[in-house]
């Protein structure tokens, strides 16, 4: 099966690696969440069949809502838009593309954390460090 | 600041209303504080549009301008504070409220008042003047309590067939009264037209019901036995029956603080200026139609905003002098078009005269040139004033080519196509060139006729130069080479109104398809959510089908409304607002055991705030088992119809209103949109339901039912527009049926059904066309679309509910299903539950334990 990593660094320690569901627990493009050791992860399986991760917090709500948004593309990168107010950002760096001229919440970083995913044996493994 | 001066405005009318607007946007340093007096109780508003409070506007629809004005800092508005006293030694100005108010310089625009003539009777009840939105408002309460004592239509007249008792005839009429227009003169509207136009236009009027009586002074009004008006008493010894009379005989400057303050008055009365507005006193100008200026007082509002802007300019140091008054003027009375302009009279030296009548149609059109017949001298146009906004501005050049093409109906021969000149005036209401409009164009920015509205101002008052304006801004764009672009997002190259129709003729049925096809890329937040809903409106499937899933918007994709904290609100339909006792209790029940927050809807029913995602199947469950089902709130698609309690209980009701709202709302449930449709039915014409504020509104008369559209609250409210009157219930389900499908089909993303009707190419009579008399063709498809709809209604959350592969996302976390969201918080406010803020959050004392959170059933 294809290993997809999102991250350029490769994970250092594979026991930073938790395996979270099966991949065909995944329908595209449509998110779900996960709970790692206390920290909430939004999964996306994309139409490629790629997978991505980032944090569920949307930093501009202080909701933890990032897997019930809408992928999509601006230009060629895969994106994430808040289902609350909108706001669009990238799976690749968790850049924010789009504020809709809105701040984060006090104390919020903008851009989303991103966790590297792996899928390996018909399982996908996100990388939260720390974790376990 | 210190050297703020202090400027103090006499009179808060539509003239004072520009000076005001024009000093904030000049007066960029600051100089200058205002503070504007005004007798009457509320905001100047829009004079010129009084008529229109009768057709349905509401008085704050006559608003000028940007209200965020009177909010200024530098500018004070003291309604209701009439000036009773000036000093001019001491620079002071006294209110009625004998507040003192100092001022550096002092600005009259006191207006006109309604001048009556000295007949007797003229102090009856039911006599009326013409002037503000109280003396309209008065007269619409006169008329309506008369019509109830009377139990008849009432009489109505009006003396004085000028532009503004043709106006106020219009206005009786509206009212339900009859009219009859007393002149003095031979012919109506004798200032603006000759006698061939008065013959025309007094053809045109009694066509419409509106009795004529030229050569005719009025000599008393005389009392019925009650001491109310009765009727009217003629010099050649006629009379007349009636029950309400208007006078429309013509103003008067109101220069009475200027007398007794010893400034200078002219003649025929009014405040003498100077071409810069100022009086003799160099501290004290006026503007509007209280100053004599080039020595008459001018009672139209296009010389009075230039006078404001004079005044303006002088004060910040400027050069502008009065041009002298352009007394063009166009209106439509009852939906006859009359105008007249330039030289009507064909008073200069050597002009002619071209004219063109049609009696059979009542057109009646004259042309002044010169004598050469190249130039335009003026006009005067009755019955088709089309080529009003065009040939205004024309005034003193070429008209280049055959004038006759000019007269004769649009159309019988090409108009010559001239480009204007830059400086010809186009918008003569608040003096704006087509220079300015090309400019807004090309080197503002301006791309859309509202943007070109907001940006000069053009087309803002009296409404008439929009065609031409429209027509500028079309050829301005068109030469830049700028397309107006309607992309729906960066993947869809075509509007929403594009693309249902590609997805409807290709019969494409998943996302992946259609942006194959029609677009590029993968989509995003505003592209799939369109086609989505377009699919929806198409095929009725459900919304979680096939693909579908991934294209919803937050809250369809889990068919509840996302609160803030993530979490969600679950409303199941109550239609019409018709609700069984034991499913209030189950609600009741239901919110108990979540531990949900309830409030009643603006919708009629009953929400219950804070369910999480995983619990929401649970939820509707139980409401399913009880016979209940989706409210829809969630979606861009028919939300509720309101309904007053009608006739069944309610002593006025005249119609089963609750039947009516249960049958639409069963109708149109699910019905998939372009943005969310809300309908509401009311039992007679009291209209509690407020069915008029809503997209669709049914109100029932004594013969059946009136129907009107577009009515809209939240950020822009609008009234409804009536589209039929007095029909049955099947017809109400027809017409409807239609619109909401035209509605669809055609509409804007996010596009509410008001907007839509207003940009609709010719509006709503377009729509009518469209629906009643299939003017496209398209009703059996509309219809046989509303029917396929109807069939296939499915409640959303039961089919929910049968399939297990759809009910695996509504679960918390993947790997900890029953988890739930360890992040929500929520404090106990009357009672009830809501979520924590972020302070709240870090003292941990006042959270509601989760336990109490837990199912505990
Ligand atoms: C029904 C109708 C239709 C019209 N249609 C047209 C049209 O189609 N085209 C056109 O060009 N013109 C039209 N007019 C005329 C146009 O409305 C006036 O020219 C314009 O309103 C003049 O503005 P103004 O500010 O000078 O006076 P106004 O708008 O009359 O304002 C003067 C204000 O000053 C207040 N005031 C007076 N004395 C005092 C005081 N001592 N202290 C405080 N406040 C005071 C008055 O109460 C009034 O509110 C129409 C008028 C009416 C009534
Ligand atoms: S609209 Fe008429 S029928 Fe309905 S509640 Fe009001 S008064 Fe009664």
């Amino acid at each position: 099966m294809t290993t997809v990593s999102q991250r350029a660094a490769v994970p250092t320690a594979s026991t930073d690696r938790t395996a979270v569901c099966a991949y065909d627990r995944l329908t595209a493009d449509l998110g779900v969440a996960a709970l790692i050791d206390g920290v909430q992860v939004a999964i996306f399986r994309l139409a490629d069949g790629t997978v991505h991760a980032v944090q569920n917090l949307d930093p501009f709500s202080g909701a933890h809502v990032m897997s019930r948004g809408i992928t999509g593309t601006r230009g060629d990168e895969p994106t994430i838009a808040s289902p609350l107010y909108k706001q669009v950002f990238s799976l690749l760096s968790g850049e924010c593309l789009v504020t809709m001229d809105k701040a984060p919440r006090e104390g919020l970083d903008p851009r989303l954390t991103v966790f590297a995913v792996t899928v390996h044996d018909g399982l996908v493994y996100v990388d939260v460090p720390g974790a376990m | 600041m210190t050297d703020t001066q202090k400027i103090v405005v006499v009179g808060g009318g539509m003239v004072a209303h520009r000076f005001t607007e024009a000093m904030r946007a000049r007066d960029t340093d600051g100089r200058y504080s205002v503070t504007v007096l005004a007798e009457e109780p509320r905001a100047p508003y829009d004079r010129v549009a009084l008529t229109s409070y009768f057709t349905g506007k509401d008085p704050e629809d006559l608003a000028l301008g940007d209200p965020a004005l009177w909010e200024d800092g530098l500018v004070t508005l003291r309604r209701d504070a009439k000036a009773v006293a000036i000093d001019r030694d001491a620079r002071e100005v006294t209110d009625a409220h004998g507040v003192v108010h100092p001022y550096d310089h002092l600005i009259m625009a006191t207006g006109s008042y309604a001048w009556s003539p000295p007949v007797k009777g003229a102090d009856l009840p039911g006599v009326f003047v013409y002037r503000t939105i109280d003396d309209v408002a008065a007269l619409r309460i006169y008329v309506e309590r008369r019509r109830k004592e009377l139990g008849r239509s009432v009489r109505g007249a009006v003396i004085g067939g000028g532009l503004l008792g043709l106006e106020a005839a219009g206005a009786l009429q509206e009212l339900g009264a009859t009219s009859t227009v007393i002149q003095f003169s031979d012919r109506l509207m004798n200032l603006q037209v000759d006698e061939g136009g008065g013959q025309a236009l007094s053809r045109l009027i009694e066509n419409l019901g509106v009795k004529v009586r030229c050569n005719t002074a009025t000599e008393a009004i005389r009392p019925d036995k009650h001491g109310h008006v009765g009727s009217l008493k003629f010099a050649d010894k006629g009379e007349q029956l009636v029950d309400v009379v208007v006078f429309a005989t013509g103003v008067r400057p109101r220069d009475e603080l200027g007398r007794d303050a010893g400034l200078t008055i002219g003649k025929r009365g009014g405040i003498v200026v100077d071409d810069t507005c100022l009086t003799e006193d160099p501290a004290v100008s006026a503007i509007g139609e209280v100053a004599c200026i080039q020595g008459a007082c001018i009672g139209l509002i296009a010389p009075g905003n230039t006078m404001a802007e004079i005044a303006v300019d002088r004060l910040l140091g400027g050069e502008a002098t009065f041009p002298g008054a352009d007394t063009a003027a166009k209106l439509k009375l009852l939906g006859v078009d009359v105008a007249s302009f330039g030289d009507a009279f064909a008073t200069t030296p050597g002009a002619l005269e071209l004219t063109y009548a049609d009696p059979v149609a009542g057109v009646y059109k004259k042309l002044v040139v010169t004598d050469d017949a190249r130039t335009l001298l003026g006009g005067i146009l009755v019955g088709d004033a089309s080529a009003y906004a065009s040939l205004r501005p024309l005034v003193g050049s070429a008209l280049g080519g055959d004038p006759a093409a000019w007269l004769l109906p649009e159309g019988s021969i090409e108009r010559p196509n001239v480009e204007l000149p830059d400086e010809a005036g186009v918008c003569s209401c608040n003096n704006v060139s087509a220079g300015a409009i090309r400019h807004a164009v090309t080197e503002q920015g301006c791309h859309e006729l509202g943007e070109v509205k907001a940006c000069t101002k053009a087309g803002t008052s009296c409404g008439s130069c929009l065609p031409l304006v429209k027509k500028i801004v079309g050829s301005e764009l068109e030469k830049s080479g700028i397309e107006l672009s309607n992309a729906l997002c960066e993947h869809f190259d075509m509007s929403r109104a594009q693309l249902f129709n590609a997805i409807q003729v290709s019969e494409l049925q998943t996302f992946s398809e259609i942006i194959e096809r029609f677009g590029t890329g993968r989509g995003c937040d505003i592209c799939k959510p369109t086609v989505g809903s377009i699919l929806a409106s198409i095929y009725n499937q459900h919304v979680l089908a096939a693909d579908r899933a991934a294209l919803q918007d937050t809250n369809d994709r889990v068919m509840a409304n996302m609160q803030k904290d993530g979490t969600y609100s679950v409303v199941p339909r109550v239609p019409g607002g018709e609700i069984l006792p034991e499913h209030l209790i189950l609600i009741g029940q239901i919110a108990q055991d979540y531990g949900l927050y309830t409030k009643i809807t603006g919708g009629q029913r009953i929400d219950m705030f804070g369910a999480r995602l995983e619990q929401l199947p649970q939820i509707w469950q139980r409401l399913v088992d009880a016979g209940m089902e989706s409210g829809h709130a969630y979606g861009k698609s028919l939300r509720t119809v309101k309904s007053c309690v009608g006739s069944d209980w309610c002593r006025y009701g005249v119609q089963d209103s609750v039947g009516m709202a249960i049958a639409l709302e069963l109708r149109y449930r699910g019905l998939r949109s372009p943005h969310k449709l809300k309908l509401g039915v009311s039992g007679c014409a009291r209209e509690c339901a407020e069915a008029r504020g809503k997209d669709v509104g049914v109100i029932a008369t004594d013969h059946g039912w009136n129907v009107y559209v577009g009515g809209n609250g939240g950020f822009t409210p609008r009234h409804a527009q009536l589209l039929v009157e007095d029909v049955d219930d099947e017809t109400v389900f027809k017409v409807i049926d239609r619109y909401l499908m035209y509605y669809i089909r055609t509409a804007d993303r996010l596009q509410r059904t008001a907007p839509w009707q207003e940009d609709h190419e010719g509006g709503l009579e377009a729509i009518k066309a469209v629906i009643m008399d299939d003017s496209l063709g398209i009703c059996d498809d509309l219809d046989a679309h509303m029917a396929r709809h109807i069939d296939s209604y499915e409640d959303e959350w039961k089919a929910v509910l049968n399939d297990p592969e759809r009910l695996r996302q509504f679960t918390s976390f993947v790997n900890a299903p029953d988890d739930p969201d360890p992040s929500l918080a929520y404090v106990e406010q009357r009672g009830q539950r809501r979520p924590a803020t972020e302070s709240e959050r870090r003292d941990t004392a006042v959270l509601i334990a989760p336990t109490r959170l837990e199912v505990r059933s």
